[in-house]
């Protein structure tokens, strides 16, 4: 392992686009988004003037509940989804200035994990010749590791290369996810509620291995989720978000031995195993 | 959340454990599962053609008796007994019906009673012209539809998308014939730019093979919109976006891959329909094909002929939907 990170960290070079290295990898500030219905024209603002900045290498939550904004967010902050009002800043970019070329370049950087990792991957694609495509995209950026390597780093067997997604479990297709996140050497993993579709046993090893993706690779990592027990076990910061604004931001630590907020304080109530721990 | 023990009671779902514990766990004989599949495909799709053969030969023997529409409702008795007892017609149903079935397997569909030649013969004589026009009615389809539906599709709900969709009604609701004739009017009659009929140089085949396009076309881009837009909605494709691939990469080979199967099947069901006889197309532009033929058949009852041309038109089919199965387990690998 101690290789590996040598590795990593001597391959800082040949990245697309030229940031500086210690500026924040995502700044958002006074985010507004709004949906509006096609049919009844009715305008709905799922992100509501929300702010937040995640340092290099620094793991952020975004928790609340359904319906809260989080996915809206991190989608604008991604530029995938609508951007809305107020400004982004990923990597030192600002998203409104660039153009369509550049943001793709940027978003080799930066790598998401979606909720549903059968979904994600095409169901007409190997495992192997998705990260072919990878490959494709940036030749000296993924050559740091070859195909079996990297499904050992993510701890499946190199068997599985020659799978479709349909002949992964859910665990197994959520590593391939993340192995192919890995593979572009990102700056930013975000993670859009990365176990809930996942069964409650391989959850935690999944969790695990985001953990430790982030602290080999030095990567600042941005978990989307409504489950608290998650965020406190993998981020170092969180921001609580009820109907499109952040209510309360803060170290992991504070906010959950110490909420300010009274939604915080519901969402804590609400989690499982919270009256066994508060009477301890 | 204490995974490694519940692990363990899960056997369907192979663990994510290291590598060791799950190493060349291969999903359960599947090449047992594909011989039964393409068995039991083979086993519906001969049902389908025995049950096709036997309607035609229902059919033949319902539509009333030939005799009398041969030689007249005049006829004296003993020439209409005689004419039943040269055609077969006397003997028990169920004999007929066999040596009916025998004829099929062996490529002897009978005999016509106006031409007086083997049907098989006659058939295989028109079916390179019906090949003609279907192979350039369905190229022009495909061209413009395929690429038609994927432009609407990546487009939802702009111009783009409205002009295609009207497009697209429009081709399926104009009546063939009544294109046939205005194409026949304007490009043969009026600019006398190409000949208004008949067969022999590629220029007689435009104007049918674009009057025979204009349906499928239509059909082939209103699926491959309704196919690529709901395949566009499919989060692989966010995820492939977000990878940073490009559009076009994102729209062909992801998209486009995943929403090819119903547009194929439709063009293979298509070509199907037109191969067994586009009558009116050929009736306006006097194609010498099979729907000619089947028109010559109808109009002078000559049941064996149209029997035949039925026979004809269901094993085109029957083969057809084997070749979309085929394609299907190739293009799609959850079906291998």
């Amino acid at each position: 392992m101690a290789e590996m990170l040598e590795k990593e960290a001597s391959a800082g070079d040949g990245r697309g686009l030229p940031t500086p290295d210690n500026a924040p990898v995502l700044v958002v500030d006074g985010l507004v988004v709004e949906h509006r219905n096609r049919t009844t024209g009715e305008v709905f603002r799922a992100v509501d003037g929300v702010s937040l900045r995640i340092a290099a290498g620094e793991s952020a939550a975004v928790v609340g509940e359904s319906g809260s904004g989080k996915t809206t967010l991190a989608m604008a902050a991604t530029g995938l989804g609508p951007r809305g009002e107020g400004d982004v800043r990923l990597l030192g970019h600002s998203l409104a200035t660039l153009g369509r070329r550049r943001l793709r370049a940027l978003r080799r950087e930066v790598q998401i994990v979606f909720q549903d990792p059968h979904g994600s991957l095409d169901s007409r694609q190997s495992v192997r010749s998705g990260l072919k495509e990878l490959r494709g995209l940036q030749r000296e950026r993924t050559s740091w590791i070859d195909d079996a390597g990297l499904l050992e780093r993510v701890r499946l067997s190199p068997d599985l290369l020659d799978r479709y997604p349909h002949q992964l479990s859910g665990g197994q297709a959520q590593r391939v996810c993340i192995a192919r996140a890995l593979l572009m050497r990102p700056r930013l993993i975000v993670a859009d509620e990365p176990t809930s579709g996942l069964d409650v046993s391989v959850q935690a090893d999944v969790l695990e291995l985001l953990r430790e993706v982030r602290e080999t690779t030095g990567a600042a990592l941005l978990m989307i989720s409504h489950d608290l027990a998650v965020v406190r076990s993998v981020c170092d910061s969180v921001h609580v978000m009820q109907r499109g604004r952040v209510v309360e931001s803060g170290p992991c630590e504070t906010v959950f031995t110490d909420p300010a907020d009274g939604y915080t304080r519901e969402l804590l109530a609400a989690m499982p195993g919270a009256r066994w721990r508060a009477r301890r | 959340m204490n995974a490694p023990s519940l692990n363990a009671a899960l056997p369907d779902e192979p663990p994510d454990g290291p590598p060791k514990a799950q190493a060349a766990k291969k999903p359960p004989s599947m090449a047992a599962g594909r011989v039964r599949r393409v068995a039991a495909r083979l086993g519906t799709l001969f049902a389908s053609l025995f049950i096709a053969l036997t309607m035609a030969f229902a059919l033949g023997r319902l539509s009333g008796d030939p005799t009398a529409n041969i030689l007249g409702p005049t006829a004296p008795p003993d020439q209409r007994e005689a004419l039943r007892q040269q055609l077969g017609l006397d003997r028990p149903l169920l004999t007929q019906y066999f040596d009916y079935i025998k004829g099929v397997f062996t490529g002897d569909l009978g005999e016509s009673l106006q031409f007086y030649q083997s049907n098989t013969t006659m058939i295989f004589d028109r079916v390179p012209y019906t090949l003609q026009l279907v192979a350039g009615g369905m190229a022009v389809a495909i061209l413009i539809g395929v690429p038609l539906g994927v432009l609407a599709a990546t487009r939802e709900g702009t111009w783009w998308d409205r002009a295609a969709s009207t497009v697209a009604l429009l081709g399926q609701s104009v009546p063939v014939f009544w294109l046939g004739m205005m194409f026949v009017v304007l490009f043969a009659v009026k600019l006398g730019w190409l000949p208004a009929g008949q067969s022999g140089t590629p220029k007689h085949l435009i104007l049918p093979a674009l009057t025979m396009s204009l349906y499928p076309m239509a059909h082939i881009a209103r699926l491959t919109r309704a196919s690529m837009s709901e395949a566009l909605g499919e989060p692989f494709i966010d995820s492939a976006r977000a990878r940073g691939i490009s559009r076009a990469r994102v729209v062909w080979r992801h998209a486009f891959k995943n929403a090819l199967m119903p547009v194929l099947t439709i063009v293979v069901l298509q070509t199907g329909i037109l191969l067994s006889g586009a009558v009116a197309i050929e009736y306006v532009y006097s194609w010498p094909g099979l729907g000619q033929l089947a028109l010559q058949a109808v109009q002078f009852r000559d049941f064996p002929l149209v029997q035949a041309i039925v026979v004809f038109g269901a094993v085109v089919f029957v083969c057809l939907n084997l070749i979309v199965d085929v394609i299907h387990s190739v293009v799609d690998p959850r079906v291998r």
